[in-house]
């Protein structure tokens, strides 16, 4: 893609966010006063600024880019990650385990494991976060200077320093709470930025009707377009359920209705929104256990309403490409543009009668994969007619037979948004970065303060070192997030990194808490050994797996290849499932070996049988969690049939 | 904490609304998005929409006094 320049409006709207979010930051300064303050808000925000920062925090790279990255490679079907992947587990978090972890007064949730079990447990789970949320900041990162790299021609290394310092300041001014903010600002600027590029891409594709049978076509032949060698049934992008229904081959997500229910919708949703606390710190947030039981319900209205926002438009993207005269195509890696000098220089000198020399010849210049018929004609078009190099460029941009996935909402952003329009969406997808990074770096700041420094290195200090290492650890995790950035630059779909990512994590320690919170007989050693079992299984099971056309290495199989999943998405699907059965076994049969350490009377307010339940007559029908809960799972169900 | 953030909301908004409206209304022809084949000012009907918005959110903050609700932090 072509940078865009940007109009005097377009800057103007960048920076006036800047300059909010950072007024946000110095606003807040002087309500910092001590390490509670700074790092878990003192618990003094109300219900609707925690609930819609519980979705924004969550609403980083992964969402906007990712999904409709995914909502290419797989249509409808990616809206599993909300309707089976998202809602049923914000609504048991919020019916369930909010009165453990806002109740036991802990301030992360690896301190809710220090109090339910021992400090090992706590120690193992904080330490396998704080090294999952640099990661997740790594990828929001990468994403935003890469965005800042294609849309505008800012140089990498430049873009992601920048902006990092932007989110330094407003955190370190402004703690938890700035992030929280902001968090809710970004969630506006989000939805109000993106609405008006869904509306105009179903429009110049004819409407959702026009769309969805263009993607019928589009499934019966993806190989036409490059998307997938393999034809599936009409319905595979535009149906959520059927395509599963007849098997990984039936699919291009490559999953089984299990890998689905069980793997995503069980143990990578539950491990994520139940025990990730980027997320649960915004609930633990809140003023009082009603409001911060009511955070996850609030949370799960638009969480059910984004698909429309982030997973449609890379179904968008899909039918435009395959609508000769809109003249779009999903945008193709970034090639250099010596290699595309190079390419133009085989098609200028090719011989029309051997045409497969000729494909050969601009492959190996682009070291991509190429369409031959493209090629053929391009090289018979500039026989005929001598083409100039910007035509034969084009000609070879428009025949590179690979996607950028992660480039989808850039494109359909510069299609789309003339100059004032544009600085709106850009900003919005900056606000989505940002807000990714923010909360992972004040999730980490927390965590490693309270849960490994003051826990295992440097007890019984002041509140004022506390504060002040609390601060300190920022500008380290700032750091350590460039770090990780760079190394994300390695993946073309953060999706699937951070499905990893979670693999390793979340799915087992959601074993760790559901027998933590549910199972009075669980013990510290067992839950230790369990955990620690979950995630070198996770380990030997990446090691052993492979995703078919992935090469052994970074992306799995490299001890050796036991078995081939047909696709990353199954790889992780089922990693996650295998890492959280065996933490989950191997910490129900060490318990059973193993002796209590707490009495009953130590584990109530810890254990759902010994704490008395939550009563709600108080509240109006409608601000009952339960009540709320069912309401909003009754109404998930019914997307699920609508897009059956 | 004692910041109402309905007022940055609604400032931010208010201001962006106000400027595309301004841009949409001024260069109508740059402010042109073309899909499906009919020409849209979307500055001006966006920075419209952007504005009550923003409106909106700031009586919301006046009328919560300027603190945040049921918050006496």
């Amino acid at each position: 893609m072509q940078p865009i320049h940007l109009a005097w409006v377009d800057y103007t709207i960048l920076l006036a966010y800047v300059a909010f979010v950072l007024g946000i930051g110095f606003a807040l300064t002087r309500y910092m006063k001590s390490s509670s303050d700074f790092l878990i808000t003192g618990r003094s925000i109300p219900t609707w600024v925690t609930g819609l920062a519980f979705i924004s925090a969550n609403l980083g790279a992964l969402e906007l880019v990712g999904m409709a990255a995914s909502g290419a490679k797989y249509g409808i079907a990616t809206a599993h990650f909300y309707w089976v992947g998202a809602i049923p587990a914000m609504i048991f978090l919020a019916v369930f385990m909010m009165p453990f972890y806002y109740g036991s007064k802990a301030r992360s949730v690896p301190e809710y494991l220090l109090m339910r079990f021992n400090k090992p447990v706590m120690g193992l789970n904080a330490f396998a976060f704080a090294i999952m949320t640099l990661f997740a900041s790594g990828i929001s990162m990468n994403a935003l200077a890469k965005l800042l790299n294609q849309l505008l021609g800012w140089n990498y290394h430049f873009a992601l320093f920048i902006c990092s310092g932007v989110v330094l300041v407003y955190v370190l001014k402004g703690g938890l709470t700035s992030a929280i903010y902001t968090e809710v600002l970004q969630f506006f600027m989000i939805v109000l930025g993106f609405a008006p590029v869904v509306y105009l891409g179903l429009k110049d594709v004819g409407g959702w009707g026009a769309m969805t049978n263009t993607l019928h076509s589009v499934a019966q032949n993806p190989a036409a377009l490059d998307l997938n060698s393999k034809s599936f049934g009409p319905d595979a992008w535009t149906s959520a359920w059927k395509p599963l229904l007849g098997g990984p081959a039936n699919n291009p997500m490559g999953v089984d209705v299990f890998a689905i229910v069980f793997g995503l919708g069980f143990v990578l949703s539950f491990g994520y929104w139940c025990t990730n606390f980027l997320v649960v710190q915004r609930a633990m947030a809140a003023k009082n256990m009603t409001a911060a039981r009511n955070t996850p319900i609030v949370a799960a209205i638009p969480k059910m309403l984004f698909p429309a926002l982030v997973i449609v438009p890379g179904m968008i993207a899909v039918a435009l490409t395959a609508m000769p005269d809109k003249h779009y195509r999903i945008p193709p890696p970034i090639i250099a543009p010596e290699a595309y000098t190079q390419a133009v220089a085989a098609v200028q000198n090719a011989n029309p009668a051997d045409p497969a020399a000729a494909v050969k010849a601009v492959s190996d210049a682009l070291g991509k994969k190429v369409n031959a018929d493209k090629i053929t004609a391009l090289v018979a078009a500039n026989a005929a007619n001598k083409l100039s190099d910007d035509q034969i460029k084009e000609g070879i941009y428009n025949s590179v037979a690979e996607y950028d996935y992660d480039s989808v909402i850039f494109s359909l952003v510069k299609k789309y948004c003339p100059p004032g329009l544009l600085g709106l969406a850009l900003t919005a997808l900056l606000a989505s970065f940002m807000s990714g990074m923010a909360g992972n770096v004040t999730a980490f700041n927390t965590v490693w303060t309270y849960n490994l420094y003051q826990a295992f290195f440097v007890p019984n200090k002041s509140d004022a070192h506390y504060f002040r290492m609390g601060k300190f650890i920022t500008v380290v995790g700032i750091g350590l997030s460039i770090a990780c950035a760079y190394f994300a630059r390695q993946y073309n779909n953060a999706m699937d990194i951070i499905q990893l990512v979670f693999g390793f994590v979340n799915a087992p320690v959601f074993a760790t808490f559901l027998l933590g919170m549910f199972w009075a007989r669980a013990t510290g050693i067992g839950a230790f050994l369990g955990l620690f079992g979950g995630i070198v299984g996770s380990t030997l099971f990446h090691a052993v797996t492979i995703a078919h056309g992935n090469p052994p290495g970074i992306k799995g199989g490299y001890l050796c290849v036991l078995h081939e999943f047909p696709s990353e998405m199954a790889q992780n699907f089922w990693l996650a499932s295998f890492a959280f059965t065996t933490c989950f076994v191997l910490t129900l049969l060490i318990s059973l070996a193993t002796g209590r350490t707490k009495t009953d009377e130590q584990l109530k307010g810890l254990v759902y049988s010994l704490t008395p339940k939550t009563v709600d007559h108080n509240q109006p029908l409608w601000q009952r969690p339960p009540v709320a809960g069912v309401a909003l799972l009754i109404a998930c169900v019914i997307l699920n049939l609508i897009f059956w | 904490m004692g910041l109402d953030i309905r007022w940055p909301i609604g400032l931010m908004f208010t201001f962006i609304g106000v400027l595309l409206s301004f841009y949409g209304a001024v260069r109508r022809d740059a402010s042109i998005s073309q899909a499906g084949g009919s020409d849209i000012n979307i500055n001006l009907i966006w920075g419209g929409v952007l504005l009550i918005f923003g409106v909106l959110m700031l009586v919301g903050a006046m009328r919560g006094g300027g603190k945040n609700s049921e918050d006496g932090k």
